[in-house]
């Protein structure tokens, strides 16, 4: 796998002295699906976020495409993001334009403003986003309005918005935690399938250990602002989660 | 062991006499008749007024639209003097709106732009064009230089609202797709924002044909100079014919601003905004006026 | 990257954004809008020396009204002032008094009448559409000049704008709760009291709080025609050019606008 992602001695503190990420050192680029679990206020979303500066890291480094994210500003920022596709939790889908508007959204970093506001995408842009919408499973529904569609539907668009940037990287904060179990499941796998046939990694931030075990080549285990747990999920023990996420009750 | 009789559990009253509905109530009334005297308003005024108005209002009727070039003039003027008012006024109400939204500008930029917006509400439109008629000279001009600063300052006012009100969510995610910061105004901003602006503008055009037909009675131009001009001179019939054609335009642009809020907003096709009997009033709007 | 056959250019999905019925409505509007525009400009009267001349001419008239004459306030200004609100409080109560049987004749959910409900919309629409200023100068005219004028005037002008939006209110009132107290047999007035009232009660307050902060800035221009409060002071200060008194007149208005949009900000925080 040609991309990488090295991470070193990150740290971000909200409040001086109370960091929530402390000195991070992380790689990603062997494995494809990567799952970040932990308990919540553990800064399993502060990491994701920091990685395409939408949050400020404090302090570290963040190596990606032959550059550290955590110390471009301006234009070479913008044009970083751009082959980084992020994935939300609540979609943040742009809700009163249609389902090809928002997919188009993912080419902005590519078009200039002005075609963009006359919506003069290039006609290969307009091609890929119906053959992605025939991917995730929503052919037929490029004219519908995104507050018209359900919560894996829009999930549906938010991930094939990401995947229109022809990203190098793919984040993921949370994808699942506001869709039902069955949803779940198949959001976890367009992920999967998306990731591995494109051959890019992709961070996915959950809080659904089993989901997480039963998708992931990696885990990435965060607790109290660290990582301890870095491996195969084969190796995540009852003991080790225990460690994780502390108390016993809800392991079953 | 019941008792045959029911026995009588002596309860607090469920409606309870509020003290505060009774106090202002009388604090009112006691205001009232206290203004009243301060303004000299007495019952045998207002008699001897309707007395008057009777004999005023046989003058009004039959309009006269004798001098209906004057009418029609004065009628295009103030017409002229809206739309360039409101053209004018939504250009300029755009950029410095957006200025004034502190969720996407710096306060560097945001304070200045409140502040000129505050200014060019607080003052009615009227002063202000008899300000630019002092400035500038009668005419025109005038009406539309004061009509556009009370737009700017309506429209403004509105859209920085609607702007701080949308979702930033929404914003964050075409951020994250490295798009401009252009683009992401009119992907991320714009879609949250744009109906309630063209709600807006087209409220502020109506606004702009009723005040137009006003400012003419500073000097500043339109039929509102005919108006005043023709009371003067107790011409009450043609003051009749006048306000029938202003009520006319007005209503007239009331039409044409719902059909265009039709477009835009519900993207209505022209021969859906025919079929349409009574066009819808879904627009929340707050009337300035 | 996926390769394009022969048959799929020949398929190729296109994406418009609107229809083309809705694109013409679009292009209509559009194309009205600068036919407007350019006409507007190109027949108005305007000087274009005087244009060029303005900023000139506007720091001119800023400076003569510097520095501002504080000392005429008590003598010329406070009882005009006061006055002003006065006619601001008078109108809008007389407004509130006439426009709610108007607005109730209006709604077609209360009063199933047509041709009541569009003489209570005309007689809306026509107060609504003439300016404050326009009825200050018919008031003049009937009661002659004065606070009466003014407040006749304001309340006048008002009844539209109270009745059209209590209507609506009164339109988007739940028919549930009126369908039940219909069916105890509730007489028609106990059903307004009872299940309109409630309802509207809060959007009644917010319109009538909204309208008496917009009759405040009104009534301070009716003393131009002639209509008592400040207007009348402000008139004669301009017909002397006393810019100084001008300046203060102008402050003084706007401080009482400010004070007043904060009463009335802070009185909806309670009530609502």
């Amino acid at each position: 796998m040609p991309n990488s992602l090295v991470i070193r001695g990150l740290t971000k503190e909200y409040v001086p002295g109370k960091p929530v990420l402390s000195d991070i050192d992380l790689a990603f680029g062997e494995t494809c699906i990567n799952a970040i679990i932990g308990p919540s206020g553990t800064g399993k979303s502060t990491l994701i976020r920091c990685i395409n500066r939408l949050v400020e890291p404090t302090s570290g480094e963040i190596l990606f495409d032959g550059a550290d994210l955590a110390r471009l500003v301006g234009t070479p920022l913008r044009q970083a993001r751009r082959h980084i596709g992020m994935v939300f939790q609540e979609y943040n889908l742009v809700e009163r334009l249609t389902v090809m508007e928002n997919l188009l959204c993912g080419r902005l970093g590519y078009v200039s403003a002005w075609k963009a506001w006359r919506r003069k995408f290039p006609t290969e842009d307009i091609e890929r986003a119906f053959q992605l919408l025939d991917v995730v499973g929503l052919a037929g529904f490029a004219q519908r309005r995104a507050d018209a569609l359900s919560g894996g539907q829009r999930q549906r668009v938010g991930i094939a918005r990401a995947v229109m940037q022809e990203p190098k990287l793919l984040l993921a904060d949370e994808p699942t935690s506001s869709l039902d179990p069955k949803t779940s499941v198949e959001i976890m796998q367009l992920l999967a399938d998306v990731a591995r046939s494109r051959d890019i990694p992709v961070l996915i931030n959950m809080h659904d250990v089993d989901l997480a075990t039963r998708f992931a080549d990696r885990i990435v285990g965060m607790s109290g602002g660290r990582v301890v747990f870095d491996g195969a999920p084969a190796g995540l023990s009852d003991a080790m989660l225990k460690q994780i996420y502390g108390g016993e009750d809800w392991l079953q | 062991m019941k008792t045959g009789s029911p026995i009588l559990i002596s309860r607090a009253d469920p409606f309870p006499k509020s003290l505060w509905p009774r106090v202002a109530t009388v604090a009112l009334v006691v205001y009232v008749i206290y203004a009243c005297a301060q303004m000299e308003i007495s019952w045998e005024r207002v008699q001897t007024g309707l007395a008057n108005a009777a004999h005023f209002f046989a003058r009004l009727f039959p309009p006269n639209f004798a001098r209906h070039e004057l009418l029609v003039r004065g009628l295009l003027e103030s017409l002229q003097i809206a739309v360039l008012a409101s053209t004018l006024g939504i250009l300029l109400a755009l950029p410095i709106g957006l200025a004034g939204a502190r969720n996407l500008m710096p306060p560097w930029a945001s304070w200045p732009a409140r502040a000129l917006i505050v200014l060019a509400r607080s003052l009615h439109p009227v002063i202000v064009a008899i300000l630019f008629v002092k400035a500038v000279g009668f005419g025109a001009l005038a009406g539309v230089l004061a009509l556009t600063v009370a737009s700017v300052g309506f429209i403004g006012k509105l859209f920085t609202e609607a702007i701080e009100e949308i979702s930033s969510k929404q914003v964050e995610a075409v951020r994250a797709t490295g798009a401009p910061f252009p683009s992401v105004l009119a992907f991320g901003v714009m879609p949250q924002v744009f109906s309630r602006f063209i709600g807006f503008a087209t409220y502020q055009l109506d606004s702009n044909l009723r005040n137009s037909t006003m400012v003419g009675i500073v000097g500043a131009g339109g039929i509102g100079g005919t108006l005043f001009a023709a009371f003067q001179r107790f011409d009450y019939d043609f003051v009749c014919a006048i306000l029938i054609a202003i009520i006319s335009l007005i209503m007239l642009g009331e039409v044409l601003a719902a059909g265009v809020r039709a477009i835009f907003i519900d993207n209505a096709t022209l021969p859906e905004l025919f079929r349409r009997r009574g066009l819808p009033r879904r627009d929340r709007l707050v009337e300035d006026e | 990257m996926v390769s394009i056959t022969a048959a799929e250019t020949t398929s190729r999905r296109v994406w418009r954004r609107f229809t083309g019925a809705q694109r013409t409505a679009r292009f209509m509007v559009y194309l009205t809008i600068v036919a407007a525009i350019v006409a507007a400009a190109q027949t108005i009267e305007i000087i274009p020396e005087f244009l060029a001349d303005a900023p000139e001419q506007i720091g001119d008239l800023l400076a003569r009204m510097w520095p501002i004459d504080w000392r005429a306030y008590p003598t010329d200004v406070h009882s005009a002032l006061s006055e002003t609100i006065h006619i601001a409080s008078l109108g809008t109560l007389l407004a509130l008094m006439l426009a709610l049987p108007v607005g109730l004749l209006a709604a077609h959910n209360l009063v199933p009448f047509t041709p009541l409900n569009l003489l209570a919309r005309l007689i809306l629409v026509s107060s609504r559409s003439v300016n404050s200023l326009v009825w200050a100068l018919l008031f003049v005219g009937i009661f002659g000049p004065g606070a009466l004028a003014g407040t006749l005037a304001i309340a006048f002008r008002s009844i539209g704008f109270v009745g059209k939006l209590f209507g609506e209110a009164l339109e988007e009132a739940q028919p549930g709760p009126i369908e039940a107290l219909a069916a105890t047999g509730a007489p028609w007035r106990s059903v307004l009291t009872f299940g309109y009232w409630p309802q509207v009660k809060p959007a009644f307050w917010s319109i009538a709080l909204f309208r008496f902060d917009i009759n405040v800035r009104e009534s301070a221009v009716l003393g131009l025609v002639g209509a008592g409060g400040i207007g009348m002071a402000l008139d004669a200060a301009l017909n002397l050019f006393q810019w100084e008194r001008v300046a203060l007149i102008l402050v003084a208005i706007l401080v009482v606008v400010i004070i007043t949009e904060i009463v009335v900000m802070q009185i909806r925080k309670r009530m609502l």
